[in-house]
């Protein structure tokens, strides 16, 4: 197109030259930044493999001469050759089993109370808004919240329990939230027959609705759990020690988990302890991708499962 | 069975409202020490004093260092993951055929996945090293350009996933009209999809930059514990969150000064991310409004 | 300078939509395609300009030719063709922007930078469709602010700003009020003077108020092919009879 100030009343389709639609300079320059972006964007989005694969592997490759069985079953030690994983992973079990019993009854209810009873009264509204706000409160937050309000009023100390009490308030929002869109995806029909019936509201919710949701509450408390046990930094604040020579065997014994070693571990200089860490790692990462793999898995078996 | 069923109702009701009290709980804890920090400092001195060293003799409470410190790892965090999330975003919702999609977006969940003490470990191990070999004899073993990249690493699938919602969002017809009039991809791009779906991305952004100010283990594995007042991305410093862990690892008395300095600085990150995201939230309300 | 079609088929992956059409369409004129739903009409459409090309499972055979040009040629560049083949479509979807700068986007995509010259081909082209004298006080304001019939024309302008030599319109009127119809139909009656125009539609009377020839298509197949009068008033084929007298839809 040229940029001459020709009188633009120039009627058109008079005398033109036959139209081609050949490559001309401008459309092809155009043409060319669009093929280098595409080339550019596609080298970044490999970038992202490369890095995630890149970390895996060298975590791996660290850490896997040191993962064995003793390794597995001996207790934290000051010589890095020694030392082992046995009260962190005890610790985090204690903490997984403990979080899920306080946050699951309560987020579920929570999300079903939210889904099906509320009205849009500003009460409603307000937990509403409350949530999303709570579910970007970072986890340190809620560590100060917990040595507080648990560690110290009720003076449960640097517990397990202080611990668990601590991660549910931090999971509550997740799974609060999963559970109301697995709720959603039941159809209102369903519903609809159970009152035709003469069922009353409960009723209905615990004989149809819930059962139908069940995959995808599942599969948010799958994904909760997970993301709780990566946690460290709550877990520090409330006391949750770094070096714990026994596992817990009370919800008010203290204790330290997997992430709390690892970090530990890496703060050390000596390079035998960062074989630990990533040795370490290697566990917490399998833990962590299996659990989710499970949680993807139920999630698309559902969807494939379901035909409304 | 009506009585039952109102039982019930209050029972779940009451497993709602217990996030209200969760939200009291952290108001009220903050407040109560800070108000109880600023018994004994002012706050002029806690705003603008340059230097922070409670654990010391000399006892300094200016929170600025430790707001640097946090603001440096994140801005190094946001130049990382914004313009490569942007990208990915692009090039995913534009450009990937179907089955590059279908790697990448899993590839992503995992990176979203990996608990930050094992990019902090990630972070110390190799990718401090490596900058001391790119800037020899420049660059401390604590900085803030590691963990900076790292993080970057890690916020970038939020940028990412949601910046991609957003440019789905946009309405086909309008790539219709640009393709019609003979504008390319990227044309098309430039010109109409990514100033439509702005406030989406700039959500992705805010949320992105919430999250990355609120993060620990990253800068307490790799930043130092040394709060400086600095814009140099080569030398330890001490973040907001780091220092809340420093200190609780501690042996800290209850009722002390020092223990009351976390809770003041837990209220100025509490207050800052607070901010965050609700401005994520008018910017959100915004542009799911855009198309009615 | 003509528009030829040669034994064009389509086909979505499988399902084929288009059995093989040829026509030929003279410049200057007012060319309606007309059907019941699904029979490809807007297919067919999306032919010349090769918009189909961006369905992946479409597949396009046969032969269109433009001013002797086939443009599905390798050689031929498509961004392009769409320069010079403008599409105005069913829904308005003028851009986020403001009027002005919806009507300058095709400059702009071109590399014009001149502002002067984008002013007066802004202006010219939203003359050309008969909305100047509604705009001209507002053309920073956002398009969104334009009722229905306006952004439907505001998307006429666009579209003509670059100058195309052909015009296709899929049903362009049929999301909008019957006084909008109205001036829609006396823009492209007016508009022919310039451009070649083929206007997709399932309003019979629209095709009879500004169509020179009419195309009735159906399941694919182009059934009858007339200058617009003869083809209502004395249809050839028995099935172009049964659907302009609604015996089916």
């Amino acid at each position: 197109m040229e940029e001459t100030l020709e009188k633009p009343e120039k009627p058109v389709g008079q005398k033109k030259p036959k139209l081609t639609f050949e490559s001309k300079g401008r459309t092809v320059y155009y043409q060319l930044q669009d093929k280098i972006f595409k080339y550019f964007a596609l080298a970044a989005t490999s970038l992202g493999l490369i890095v995630l694969v890149l970390l895996l592997y060298s975590v791996f490759s660290s850490g896997f001469d040191r993962l064995d069985w003793d390794f597995i079953t001996s207790l934290p030690s000051k010589r890095a050759a020694k030392a082992g994983i046995y009260t962190a992973w005890t610790g985090t079990l204690w903490i997984m089993f403990l979080t899920t019993i306080i946050a699951f009854p309560i987020g579920v209810s929570a999300g079903i109370y939210l889904e099906e009873y509320s009205s849009r009264s500003r009460m409603s509204n307000l937990i509403e808004i409350n949530i999303a706000n709570l579910a970007g409160v970072p986890s340190i937050i809620y560590g100060l919240l917990g040595l507080e309000v648990f560690a110290r009023f009720l003076n449960l100390g640097a517990s397990v329990l202080t611990g668990s009490l601590t991660l549910a308030l931090l999971i509550l929002p997740i799974i609060i939230v999963s559970t109301r869109e697995a709720i959603k995806t039941v159809p209102y029909t369903l519903r609809e027959a159970s009152f035709a019936l003469g069922a009353s509201k409960w009723q209905t919710i615990w004989n149809q609705v819930l059962p139908a949701s069940v995959p995808g509450i599942i599969t948010g408390v799958i994904l909760a759990i997970s993301r709780a046990i990566g946690e460290t930094a709550p877990l520090i604040v409330i006391g949750a020690l770094t070096y714990v020579p026994f596992a817990p065997t009370s919800p008010m014994d203290e204790f330290t988990v997997m992430p709390i070693q690892i970090f530990n571990w890496v703060s050390r200089p000596q390079k035998a302890f960062a074989e630990n860490a990533a040795a370490a790692i290697i566990v917490l990462l399998s833990i962590t991708f299996v659990m989710n793999a499970i949680a993807v898995y139920l999630r698309q078996r559902s969807q494939k499962k379901v035909k409304w | 069975m009506r009585k039952g069923e109102k039982i019930i109702e209050a029972f779940l009701f009451g497993c709602s409202a217990l996030t209200l009290l969760t939200t009291v709980g952290i108001i009220l804890v903050l407040s109560f020490e800070t108000i109880g920090f600023f018994k004994d400092v002012s706050l002029i001195e806690f705003l603008t004093d340059t230097e922070w060293t409670p654990l010391f003799s000399n006892k300094r409470f200016g929170i600025l260092p430790l707001l640097t410190g946090t603001f440096l790892v994140t801005a190094i965090s946001l130049v990382v993951a914004v313009p490569l999330g942007l990208v990915i975003a692009i090039y995913l919702s534009e450009y990937a055929p179907g089955w590059f999609r279908e790697i990448v977006k899993p590839v992503l969940e995992i990176l979203a996945a990996i608990p930050t003490v094992v990019y902090g470990y990630f972070a110390l191990v190799y990718v401090t090293p490596w900058l001391q070999e790119v800037f020899p004899d420049q660059i401390g073993g604590f900085n803030a350009l590691s963990p900076g990249i790292v993080m970057g690493i890690m916020i970038l699938p939020l940028i990412s996933s949601l910046s991609e919602d957003a440019l789905y969002a946009v309405p086909k017809s309008l790539k219709e009209a640009s393709f019609g009039m003979g504008a390319t991809k990227l044309q098309t791009v430039r010109n109409v999809l990514i100033p439509a779906a702005f406030s989406g991305i700039s959500v992705s952004i805010v949320l992105a930059l919430s999250r990355a100010i609120g993060e620990t283990m990253i800068v307490a594995i790799a930043a130092g514990q040394q709060p400086r007042l600095t814009a140099n991305p080569l030398v330890p410093i001490e973040t907001a969150t780091t220092y809340i862990v420093q200190v609780t690892m501690g042996d800290v008395p209850y009722d002390s000064l020092e223990y009351k300095t976390i809770f003041a600085v837990g209220m100025t990150l509490f207050i800052i991310t607070l901010l965050l995201n609700n401005i994520s939230f008018w910017l959100k309300k915004r542009y799911t409004q855009a198309y009615r | 300078m003509k528009i030829e079609a040669n034994n064009v088929r389509v086909s979505y992956g499988s399902e084929q939509v288009l059995k093989g059409i040829t026509m030929s369409i003279k410049k200057n004129t007012v060319t309606a395609f007309i059907g019941p739903s699904g029979c490809g009409k807007s297919t067919f459409l999306r032919c010349f300009n090769r918009m189909n090309d961006l369905i992946e499972s479409c597949k396009v055979e046969g032969q269109i030719m433009i001013d002797e040009s086939d443009i599905y040629h390798p050689k031929v560049n498509i961004n392009e063709l769409r320069k010079s083949v403008g599409m105005v479509f069913q829904k308005p979807n003028p851009f986020p922007k403001s009027i002005f700068e919806n009507v300058a986007y095709g400059l702009r995509i071109n590399g014009v930078t001149n502002k002067k010259y984008i002013e007066e081909k802004v202006e010219w082209a939203i003359k050309q469709a008969a909305l100047w004298e509604e705009v001209k006080d507002k053309l920073k304001k956002s398009a969104f602010a334009l009722s229905g019939g306006q952004q439907q024309r505001l998307c006429i302008a666009r579209a003509l700003a670059v100058e195309p030599s052909i015009l296709l319109m899929d049903e362009p009127a049929s999301a909008l009020d019957p006084i909008s119809t109205t001036k829609i139909e006396e823009l492209i009656y007016n508009l022919k003077a310039s451009y070649t125009i083929i206007i997709v539609t399932h309003n019979m009377q629209q095709a009879t108020r500004t169509s020179d020839k009419t195309a009735f298509f159906y399941m694919g197949d182009l059934i009858e092919y007339d200058d617009t009068r003869t083809l209502f008033t004395n249809p050839k084929k028995q099935k172009t009879q049964n659907y302009i007298t609604g015996r089916f839809g």
